[in-house]
């Protein structure tokens, strides 16, 4: 039988543009986002569910949906 | 989500900028604003003020996204970057030293004081009804008038960007969030041997 991959979204963060003003991090209904030392947002991959939220609510819109397969 | 005390900031924001409607001296209060974002990046290293208090945030926020007055686009990319970011910070601390320079004029008696605001550093709006008189020195008041003009010019221009971009646009070429990220950098940098592999920062 062949196994079908199962295919997730993630958000990605473009650390280099990244304001760090952590509005993402508000939204995030799964708190899945940190602003690491004040310098980028970064995403914790086990907890984020792809959902979105941040990606519409990042005001610089340096966050991403990228498919990642699990 | 459950609500904190801090998520109540927007009000903080609003009221100041109805009292310099009312008394201009009102303005001195606006340089919270300014100390407790460096005080808490340069003893914390993070950008708590930005991601945690900052007022003026919540505001946009709540105006943009709650009430709903804000197209939520994309914003043009050059704002993101380092060049434009840098750029307007230095812009606006010329801005501020200029006005510490027109402060400077009335202490020294120089120039008498103007009731004026300007507004985006080109409009001078008449504000004498903020003013009737106080025990302060002219210079004070004068700084409090070239503060909240600051203040006021910064919120229109977070207002219109938040109408056409995304509510809280202005955190993108905000000043006080590039030089706080600065300090941030040079922080991090700094301590870059004592530095773990992931730290997990909660907010």
């Amino acid at each position: 039988m062949k196994q079908v991959k199962k295919r997730k979204r993630q958000a990605k963060v473009y650390k280099e543009e990244c304001a760090a003003c952590g509005c993402c991090v508000l939204v995030c209904p799964h708190d899945a986002i940190t602003v690491y030392k004040g310098l980028y947002a970064a995403v914790d991959e086990s907890f984020c569910m792809g959902c979105g939220k941040c990606v519409k609510e990042c005001p610089a819109s340096v966050i991403t949906l990228s498919e990642v397969t699990a | 989500m459950k609500k904190h005390r801090y998520d109540y900031l927007w009000i903080f924001s609003l009221v100041y900028l109805i009292l310099g409607f009312f008394n201009i001296l009102f303005a001195w209060i606006g340089l919270l604003c300014f100390f407790i974002p460096l005080f808490l990046s340069i003893v914390t290293g993070t950008k708590l003020y930005c991601n945690r208090y900052c007022g003026r945030g919540r505001l946009f926020s709540l105006i943009g996204g709650k009430l709903g007055l804000s197209r939520k686009k994309d914003i043009p990319p050059f704002v993101r970057k380092p060049w434009f970011r840098y750029g307007f910070l230095i812009f606006f601390l010329t801005m501020f030293f200029l006005m510490l320079w027109n402060t400077w004029l009335v202490f020294s008696d120089a120039r008498s004081l103007k009731e004026v605001v300007t507004v985006l550093w080109t409009f001078k709006v008449p504000w004498h009804w903020a003013y009737r008189g106080s025990i302060f020195p002219d210079w004070a008041v004068q700084f409090a008038f070239g503060f909240y003009s600051i203040m006021l010019t910064s919120t229109v221009l977070g207002l219109i960007t938040m109408i056409f971009f995304k509510p809280r646009s202005w955190c993108v070429y905000c000043p006080m969030g590039t030089m706080t990220q600065l300090i941030c950098r040079l922080k991090s940098k700094g301590g870059m041997k004592r530095r773990t592999d992931f730290d997990r920062n909660r907010i």
